[in-house]
């Protein structure tokens, strides 16, 4: 055999992103997107029709407390479509958050018997979520047909197209943010109790259940800080045709998202070699 | 044979006690040596051997500590010692759970570990499924397991159960199953630990064979960790004994073993306290055992053993004395009972009783463990374990020239062949 010895050493560059080895083991992260779609409503009645039934009771929830009570605009759009639209985006990003920052402690028995990327489970759980995703927007679409053979005045234009690129930018960020604090949390928990309500808190942060264009037109750059807020305006915009969209905005997300991926998969991969021993 | 594995001053560091605000000074400490100040980590320094059962005074302790070894290509290793000698964090190391504190391992190919198989089978997932779910785990492509999956059925002897989720398995069916993905992973590497002790006996041995079949017949290597020492025995060529996270030797099998056994009993023999000792009825217990022969013991010495017993009441007792060889296995006792002696002893009084053995013991050289116990009745009395060790020295026995028995049953016997006229 003439093959190189294969090295196992304490130290690790930072720089180096293992991305190659992830593709490698790519029949993996089939399995765990399989298995998450498969497995989570085994032994329900119902089975997956769950991940339909629960974005629609949250737009009926929105619907009576944030239209009916606080009686919160909606741009003029049907309720439904205006929280739906946010809902389903957003529930994919704090799905996906919710789950990869916690990737280390609930999957340590796994991870404490075998190697593998460990940045296949993040990277799974993204995809998986963006095949419910992809079910709940088919749900939006029968709903928007609906509204418009009803004769609703909705005007969609062609920055709809860009919906399959904040998509990605609800994944990226997701993942960058979830990689990051799952590699800050194996040794101090701290962390994870701030980021249950933290994740609620953003929602607010975040133009779901108002327009942004209600804000006050110097404050709003306030909001836009926040890298979700382009992404939901801009999907907004296009599709439903009410949002602010600014492309300046839309790319400081972008750029969010991109470095705060490296800088996520950078953390990850020097805690991934010894997370065992402390978490 | 070229090289496999070779380990190279490998380290491997841990700290005691409970993460805490503790833990985040010492970070911070190490953070500002190593990263701002550029000296060496102030907590490789510090850290004492691995001793579980004594008290340390260092939170750090060094599961591993500067281990060298090379493994040829086709060997079968076994790795021995007791209990948190540093097994488990060296498969560790090799398998890549956890990085090292110190030192490098180089391999060649693929290492696939069995560390507990079955972790990562997800209990809602059938048994096929889950095959490709773990093969997958293990670094293997969809295809490959398609391929084979056949073979790992049959292999797993789970046929039946195939389409069934695994939370309806049967331990030992889970253990089958995932051994039987293990086994046709096709590493040049298996890292083997613990995992035929939950299989029934012919599990056991078909592993055991597939085993020997991926070594022997496709060189590959494996490493072997077990306490039972049939297995070891008859699947490894050499062995690596460790003791508090070092090597103490490296060898063939059959002389690590009894080493490693010797080590064993070395530490729980020698003057045992018997006042200390845990009694189970206060009023009749051995005070004193002793065994009055010098020790080492020849072939043909004549046991003798004495016992001391004290009691606050009267009783009539019985004593036995078994000895065990390093397997563990007993292979004498000597009881009162059998041969119908049934001692009374007075009230506050120290009774000497002898055992004296009518015949030579011809137990081949080795090291034995004695435990004694006294009853009265059926009701057991006092009971010691591990009491005395005796050691029988290597001698020519059959007078041929021949010292080394490690191959032999425990007991010589003196005999005769003849040719019949």
């Amino acid at each position: 055999m003439a093959e190189k010895f294969t090295e196992i050493t304490p130290n690790n560059s930072l720089f180096n992103l293992n991305l190659r080895e992830l593709f490698a083991y790519k029949d993996l992260i089939h399995m765990y997107v399989k298995r998450d779609i498969v497995t989570v409503y085994k032994q329900t009645i119902l089975g997956p029709l769950w991940f339909v039934i629960q974005p629609i009771l949250t737009t009926v929830m929105f619907m009576f407390v944030f239209g009916n009570i606080a009686g919160i605009s909606t741009d003029g759009i049907p309720g439904p479509l205006f929280y739906f639209s946010g809902i389903i985006l957003w529930n994919y990003f704090s799905a996906c958050l919710n789950t990869t920052s916690s990737t280390f402690t609930t999957n340590q028995a796994v991870f404490g018997k075998v190697y593998f990327p460990r940045l296949v489970v993040p990277v799974s759980v993204t995809i998986s979520n963006l095949i419910k995703f992809l079910i709940q927007l088919a749900i939006f679409l029968i709903i928007y047909i609906v509204y418009i053979i009803k004769g609703t005045t909705i005007v969609p234009n062609a920055y709809a197209l860009l919906s399959p690129i904040l998509v990605l930018m609800c994944a990226g960020l997701a993942l960058g943010f979830g990689i990051i604090f799952s590699s800050m949390t194996t040794k101090y928990r701290d962390l994870s109790f701030l980021l249950q309500f933290g994740i609620q808190l953003w929602m607010y942060a975040t133009p779901i259940i108002y327009p942004l264009s209600t804000m006050p037109a110097g404050k709003q750059w306030i909001f836009q800080l926040n890298p979700m807020t382009s992404i939901i305006e801009t999907f907004k915009y296009g599709v439903i045709g009410s949002g602010v969209f600014s492309w300046g905005w839309l790319a400081y997300s972008f750029g969010f998202m991109l470095i705060l991926l490296l800088l996520g998969i950078m953390i990850f991969n020097k805690v991934e070699k010894d997370f065992m021993d402390t978490v | 044979m070229p090289t496999a594995i070779k380990i190279e001053n490998l380290s491997k560091q841990y700290r005691l006690g409970v993460i805490s605000t503790g833990t985040l000074s010492h970070d911070l400490n190490r953070w500002w040596t190593t990263k701002i100040l550029r000296r060496d980590d102030p907590y490789l320094k510090i850290g004492e051997t691995n001793d579980r059962s004594t008290k340390g005074s260092s939170e750090y302790v060094w599961a591993l500590k500067d281990i060298n070894m090379e493994i040829e290509q086709g060997d079968v290793v076994g790795i021995i010692g007791k209990n948190g000698a540093g097994k488990s964090t060296l498969l560790k190391l090799l398998s890549r759970v956890t990085k090292p504190t110190t030192g490098v391992i180089k391999y060649k190919g693929r290492i696939a570990s069995l560390l507990e198989v079955g972790t990562g089978f997800h209990p809602e997932m059938t048994g096929r499924e889950n095959i490709y779910m773990n093969g997958a785990i293990m670094g293997m492509t969809r295809a490959e397991i398609t391929h084979k999956l056949d073979e790992i059925v049959d292999f797993s002897g789970c046929e039946r159960y195939i389409d069934t989720p695994v939370k309806r398995y049967s331990s030992g069916m889970t253990v089958r199953l995932g051994f039987a993905i293990a086994a046709h992973l096709d590493p040049e590497i298996l890292v083997v630990d613990e995992v035929l002790a939950v299989g029934d006996a012919e599990f056991q041995k078909k592993a055991i064979g597939k085993m020997q079949d991926v070594s022997k017949g496709e060189g590959r290597t494996v490493l072997f960790v077990s306490h039972n020492m049939a297995s070891i025995n008859t699947l490894c060529n050499s062995c690596v004994i460790l003791d508090s996270g070092g090597i103490v030797n490296f060898c063939e099998t059959s002389k690590a073993i009894d080493l490693y056994r010797s080590l064993c009993l070395q530490k729980t023999s020698e003057n045992f306290d018997f006042e200390s000792n845990e009694r189970i009825a206060k009023n009749t217990y051995i005070s004193n055992f002793d065994i009055c022969n010098k020790q080492p013991l020849s072939f043909s010495d004549k046991l003798n053993f004495k016992f001391q017993i004290k009691s606050k009441n009267k009783a009539s007792i019985t004593l036995r004395i078994a000895i065990f060889d390093i397997n563990d296995t007993r292979v004498m006792a000597f009881d009162s009972a059998d041969v119908g002696e049934v001692f009374d002893v007075q009230e506050n009084c120290t009774t000497e009783i002898e055992c004296q053995l009518l015949d030579e013991l011809n137990f081949k050289p080795g090291i034995y463990r004695i435990n004694i116990s006294i009853r009265q009745g059926s009701i057991l009395l006092d009971h010691i374990v591990s009491v005395r060790n005796i050691e029988i020295a290597e001698a020519d026995f059959f007078g041929t020239g021949r010292y080394s028995y490690s191959d032999m049953p425990f007991c010589l016997k003196k005999h005769q062949w003849k040719i019949k006229q």
